[in-house]
């Protein structure tokens, strides 16, 4: 059972990175417009390298 | 979108010609935002992107899809105005967004607020729900003990987080000594998490941390669709009101500068072009046009204005230029206070109790009354207190109104967006159930049924030369019946005349020479001709004959005759009230097949019929556009108004549609009928699992298990029946 020693903390840690992530979308407007990202995607615009 | 808009917008690159006003200590950078309603692929934004950014003086432009709009940073003293042309180039139809009115919809903190604690709750119930899993299948003594406090650790701070929502609804409900739905909400999750605590230190088997967690998910899922639904809603109708951005020309020296509506004072001489819509009200000391008065009182005949007449904010000018002098501005207008007037008359919604709201009443003293008699047989059958707790606490979590507080706001998404794509904007929350009561639809005429747009009624009357003649002098003109008079003649394959010496006379109409003889076209008073009681233009062919008369009639909205069929299809009475003529008012109702019809009918009369309708019974939804309508909008049991409507008219009223066509109105009564019969299928459904679950729960057999099985099923079932809605 020493392995929970290990597996425990590795979940919290997981969870709470995804939290963060999750959070750090929200604060950088990334939901905002979720139909013109979908179609920027198809953009050839920046594909050589990215925008300045 | 709207007719008595467009000739604004048209008007608007004359602006450009004249001299901008000295920008005021500007910042570095201005703001602006367009709204592109016509873009719609990946193309259309690189095209729009592209365009914008490479026009002078612009820092960045970017555009949201979703909103439809493009946001603009550049320098201070670019005006929309300018950038309008250069996306008409390019193919897109664009329109000047007021950004203060858009202030709301930008920083949507709440919605954020609300999001962050969602995910909260979501991220902590996974990890306590794999803590759970563990210990239902078969963690013992330690160990389980040390996930029964890792759980703890975890749903403490995460739920008086998330829960922050449910018990500040709850703190003011029994703070003014009322019952609602976040009551019993808040005493599940305490005891939920007070018990486990208990059980816990104690070293018991049960612990009920996972579903507090999910408990908390689940509701803050509802609270956010619900919210999502009324934020669509809200944007949608601040921009309608950003369309009509507030700016007038004041006569500075005798040169028009644009100011805005907000800054007009007393005695300021204003000029008001053709096509734009008076800011205040006043005397006109310049200049010769026609008004047209249909948003205030429902007349469709343009009436003629001359130095001295009266104006009220809100008539919009058709023909020439008017000069006029400020008698009343912003809230002293006649425009404001009769808006003002809505406000205080009693409101349709306001006496209406929501379904939720309803099944609330029901629901939260049948539970705590469930689980108080819980506790308190189990602890005079037992003495242990503890265990009687224990079941208390566990009738409390398995009724919670999980399923109940998914069961509304899913459904009305699901409507509310299947509307909204058919062109319809539900404003208010309870709108739909309302809709669906309705047995009486009330509909203004001039710009709700009607377009406010003439038609060419006798065409066929005329000879090819007096067409030529017409479409000729019409062609020179920018009046609304000059323009029918030209779309229709042109219809029908005619070529204009050669016409010398073409000239307007604004309020008046156009004459010029047509083989050396004078000919006019024009309103009948100038013409020496006898006025009818339809709307007309005359035409004097110069040859000593009597002038002749182009007669017109409002043309019907697209769909209007179909809705008003379907209407009366499914069993609805129908009534027309207008502030119009009788004649006009009859006509329509004839052919419209509507058997009751009131005219000349003043605002208060609106009003007076509605409520008087709703006396007898009858659930009354008004259609109506204009100030006029406004208070019967109010006293109505639900309201809807075209996009086109006085800002005042659609704030009064439930819901907008957004498009031209009238048809979706039928469509909304009946999908409004359906998304009712789910929501009460969704409570039926909650319910059944509650009588399953609850004698498991008050017998002593729930488990922490069962619990969130019973929830989560519960929830799932009642959001997928909302989805079959599509």
């Amino acid at each position: 059972m020493s392995v929970l020693a290990y597996l425990i903390p590795i979940s919290l840690l997981l969870g709470g990175g995804a939290l963060v992530a999750f959070i750090y979308t929200v604060r950088s407007n990334q939901y905002d417009d979720p139909e013109g990202d979908s179609r920027r995607i198809l953009s050839e615009e920046w594909d050589d390298h990215p925008k300045p | 979108m709207t007719a008595q808009m467009r000739p604004a917008m048209a008007v608007c690159p004359g602006c450009v010609a004249a001299p901008s006003e000295v920008p005021e200590q500007a910042p570095s950078e201005a703001r602006l935002a367009l709204s592109l309603p016509t873009i719609h692929c990946q193309a259309c934004i690189s095209t729009v992107e592209r365009g914008l950014n490479a026009h002078p003086g612009i820092h960045s432009a970017r555009v949201n899809l979703t909103l439809k709009r493009a946001l603009i940073e550049a320098d201070p003293d670019l005006r929309a105005a300018d950038l309008i042309p250069v996306l008409e180039g390019l193919g897109f139809e664009a329109h000047e967004l007021d950004l203060a009115s858009l202030a709301a919809t930008q920083s949507d903190r709440a919605g954020r607020d609300l999001l962050m604690r969602l995910a909260v709750a979501g991220f902590a119930s996974m990890n306590v729900m794999l803590l759970s899993i563990s210990v239902w299948s078969g963690a013992s003594d330690a160990t389980r003990d040390m996930f029964h406090w890792i759980s703890a650790a975890i749903a403490f701070p995460a739920v008086i987080f998330a829960g922050k929502p449910f018990f500040t609804n709850a703190w003011s409900a029994l703070r003014v000594g009322r019952l609602n739905m976040d009551v019993p909400i808040v005493l599940a999750l305490a005891l939920a998490l007070i018990t486990s605590l208990w059980e816990t230190s104690l070293s018991g088997e049960h612990a009920y941390f996972d579903a507090a967690l999910t408990l908390t998910f689940f509701l803050l899922a509802g609270r956010y669709l619900d919210y999502r639904t009324r934020a669509v809603a809200r944007s949608a109708a601040e921009e309608l009101a950003a369309l009509e951005v507030p700016r007038a020309l004041r006569m500075q020296d005798g040169v028009p500068v644009e100011v805005p509506v907000a800054d007009l004072a007393l005695n300021d001489l204003i000029l008001v072009r053709p096509g734009g819509r008076m800011p205040v009200d006043g005397c006109i000391t310049e200049g010769q046009s026609e008004l047209d008065r249909s948003l205030l009182t429902g007349e469709t005949l343009p009436v003629f204005v001359e130095p001295g007449a009266q104006v009220s904010a809100g008539e919009v000018n058709l023909t020439g230029p008017l000069v006029v002098r400020a008698e009343a501005v912003g809230e002293d207008t006649s425009l404001h206070r009769m808006a003002d007037l809505v406000a205080i008359a009693e409101s349709g919604r306001s006496r209406y109790t929501s379904l939720a709201d309803r099944a609330a009443k029901l629901y939260a003293p049948g539970v705590h009354i469930l689980s108080a008699l819980a506790f308190v047989g189990w602890y005079l059958y037992t003495f242990d207190l503890r265990m009687a707790l224990n079941i208390a606490a566990a009738v409390l979590i398995i009724t919670c109104p999980c399923a109940l507080g998914l069961a509304v706001p899913a459904v009305t998404t699901a409507a509310s967006g299947r509307l909204f794509k058919r062109g319809m904007l539900i404003k208010d929350s309870t709108a739909l159930e309302r809709l669906a009561e309705v047995d009486t639809v009330v509909f203004d005429k001039t710009g709700t049924l009607t377009a406010g747009t003439p038609q060419l009624e006798n065409l066929d009357d005329f000879s090819h030369a007096d067409l030529a003649l017409a479409l000729a002098l019409a062609q020179g003109s920018a009046h609304p019946l000059s323009q029918a008079l030209t779309g229709a003649a042109q219809a029908v394959g005619v070529d204009p005349a050669a016409i010398s010496a073409l000239q307007e006379h604004p309020g008046y109409g156009t004459e010029g020479l047509f083989q050396g003889r004078q000919v006019r076209l024009g309103r009948a008073g100038w013409l020496g001709a006898e006025q009818g009681g339809q709307t007309a233009a005359w035409l004097d062919r110069g040859d000593g004959t009597a002038p002749r008369a182009f007669l017109f009639h409002d043309a019907l909205r697209p769909g209007a005759a179909q809705a008003v069929a379907q209407l009366q299809a499914a069993g609805k009475e129908v009534l027309l009230m207008s502030g119009d003529t009788n004649a006009a008012v009859a006509d329509l109702a004839t052919r419209l097949g509507i058997k009751t019809w009131q005219g000349e009918a003043l605002p208060k009369d609106k009003a007076t019929r509605i409520q008087a309708l709703s006396d007898q019974g009858h659930r009354v939804l008004m259609v109506g556009d204009g100030l006029n309508d406004t208070a019967a909008l109010t006293a109505a049991h639900v309201s809807i108004s075209p996009a086109s409507a006085l800002d005042a008219a659609r704030v009064a009223s439930d819901i907008v549609l957004l498009g031209q066509d009238l048809e979706p109105i039928a469509e909304a009564c009946v999908l409004a009928r359906k998304a009712t019969r789910r929501i009460r299928e969704n409570f039926r459904i909650a319910t059944l699992y509650n009588v399953v679950a609850v004698p498991l729960a008050i017998a002593g057999f729930a488990t922490p298990l069962i619990a969130a099985l019973a929830m989560s099923t519960s929830s799932i079932t009642v959001s997928l029946n909302a989805l079959r809605l599509k």
